[in-house]
């Protein structure tokens, strides 16, 4: 993935109102609810989303991840952009206001 | 309402993830279209009670039961709404209001916010007075817009849905417009499906094609137009699709409705099936009800399915649509249902579609005490 086309790493995501993200012990993940819909999320995504705060930057919620998940450095960063570009697409998340 | 179109995709792993109360039957409205019984009033005096529909919430959440629809009839009609909300909201459920609007007055949409209501689904019947007032057999339309309005100032996000028949599904363009001025989330034009009083009413409501093309178009060009500033769902009536719906995501997996008596409900039509039995909540646990009972074991998966479903590359994908449809069409539950063009009872919708192009001035029946007997509905 071409980084010059990712997010920038200044933006600072958070849920968007319209969204519940919250942990669930029946499905043992982070789920996403909203009107009339569930969004079930694997491990990596959760703790993306998690990290969706509005104070976490997309560069910090990367060094974290880095420090959290072993593989290489260059691979979470891409994972991360690519998650993020999708959940502002679905319109999961929103930058802060 | 969950329904066809309706935006779970998720594997419920056995789980029912979709719960929806219908706390009553009674409502203020008579709409020509109402998916309750037939014989609604039967039920008046059998309704839960307060702290039976707590119990119902409790043992739900332990089956991991995420989503919770209050429905109905009307749930506003229940003063105990509220109450129920805050003990839904603070077992974790993700709380939906469904409502026609009426008693949603100023002091109750506040006393639902602070109990932790997530989201309102509104139902409007069109753009104009006259013919909202004329489906629902009341004035209610001037209400529903205030109610609109008012619940987007209190900061909930909102669904409206708009059951759309031919009455008005030619001011598509219309409804669109005062729904991005209300400022709704999501708009849902759902193309109704055809059981109970909107059975009885389908020579007078099927839209033709041709007007289903057209709203689609309307639908089409909302979206590229709005983005993501409202979701619209347009759910298209099985009879034109030439496949089935997957009715409830298939029978048992992710759908559990609890009627006003409390029986436990794969859907919220399965009464109309002839032959079956409906135990309630206050006879079993809920756990027995959704994992054991004859009812919920009926249909799930596929080994009840019959020819041509049973040998069909789209089995897994529709299930063989809606068991109420195939019973009520066909006269057998199990059989393929009938909106599939691979049914040996196709024809069933096809002379339907015909008939109802054919009788444009057929007078509608108001959902009234009285006013159908069961029998007229059967083939």
């Amino acid at each position: 993935m071409n980084e010059s086309a990712s997010i920038a790493p200044d933006r600072r995501p958070e849920i968007a109102p319209l969204f519940l993200f919250r942990w669930e012990d029946t499905q043992s993940s982070y789920v996403l609810l909203y009107p009339e819909g569930v969004v079930k999320l694997n491990d990596s995504a959760g703790e993306i989303l998690k990290r969706c705060d509005g104070e976490h930057t997309v560069a910090a919620v990367i060094a974290e991840l880095q420090q959290t998940f072993a593989e290489p450095p260059e691979r979470v960063a891409t994972g991360v952009h690519r998650f993020l570009e999708v959940s502002y697409a679905k319109g999961w998340i929103r930058d802060r206001a | 309402m969950p329904k066809d179109g309706s935006a779970i995709a998720l594997d419920g792993q056995g789980r029912p993830l979709w719960l929806v109360l219908e706390l009553t039957y009674r409502c203020p409205l008579k709409c020509v279209w109402c998916n309750n019984p037939l014989d609604f009033d039967r039920y008046a005096s059998k309704e839960l009670s307060t702290d039976e529909w707590k119990d119902v919430l409790r043992q739900a959440r332990s089956l991991g039961s995420l989503q919770l629809g209050f429905s109905g009839g009307e749930p506003m009609l229940r003063d105990d709404l509220e109450e129920l909300v805050e003990f839904a909201n603070g077992l974790g459920f993700y709380t939906n209001l469904i409502t026609s609007g009426i008693g949603l007055n100023e002091d109750r949409l506040q006393a639902l916010k602070r109990a932790g209501l997530k989201q309102i689904q509104l139902s409007l019947q069109s753009a104009d007075r006259k013919l909202t007032n004329e489906l629902v057999g009341t004035r209610a339309h001037d209400l529903k817009i205030d109610v609109a309005r008012r619940i987007k100032a209190a900061g909930f996000p909102m669904v409206l849905n708009v059951p759309v028949v031919r009455q008005n599904i030619e001011q598509v363009d219309r409804i669109l417009a005062l729904a991005e001025e209300i400022g709704v989330d999501y708009l849902e034009l759902a193309n109704i499906q055809y059981y109970n009083w909107a059975l009885l009413n389908r020579e007078a409501l099927l839209p033709s094609r041709a007007q289903i093309e057209l709203a689609e178009q309307k639908v089409q060009a909302a979206r590229a137009r709005l983005g993501k500033r409202m979701t619209i769902y347009f759910v298209i009536p099985d009879y034109y699709e030439g496949r089935p719906k997957a009715c409830m995501n298939g029978w048992g997996t992710i759908h559990l409705t609890i009627a006003p008596d409390g029986a436990a409900l794969p859907c919220q039509e399965v009464r109309v099936i002839d032959g079956l039995e409906f135990p309630t909540v206050r006879e079993h646990s809920l756990e027995w009800l959704w994992n054991e009972s004859p009812l919920f074991r009926k249909f799930r998966g596929d080994e009840w399915m019959k020819s041509p479903c049973s040998g069909c590359s789209e089995k897994s994908t529709d299930f063989g649509g809606c068991r109420c449809q195939a019973f009520l069409l066909t006269g057998d539950a199990a059989n393929c249902d009938p909106a599939c063009s691979k049914s040996p009872h196709h024809s069933v919708i096809t002379e339907a579609i015909a008939a109802a192009s054919a009788s444009i001035d057929r007078p509608l029946v108001h959902r009234l005490a009285g006013a159908a007997e069961p029998a007229e509905l059967t083939p």
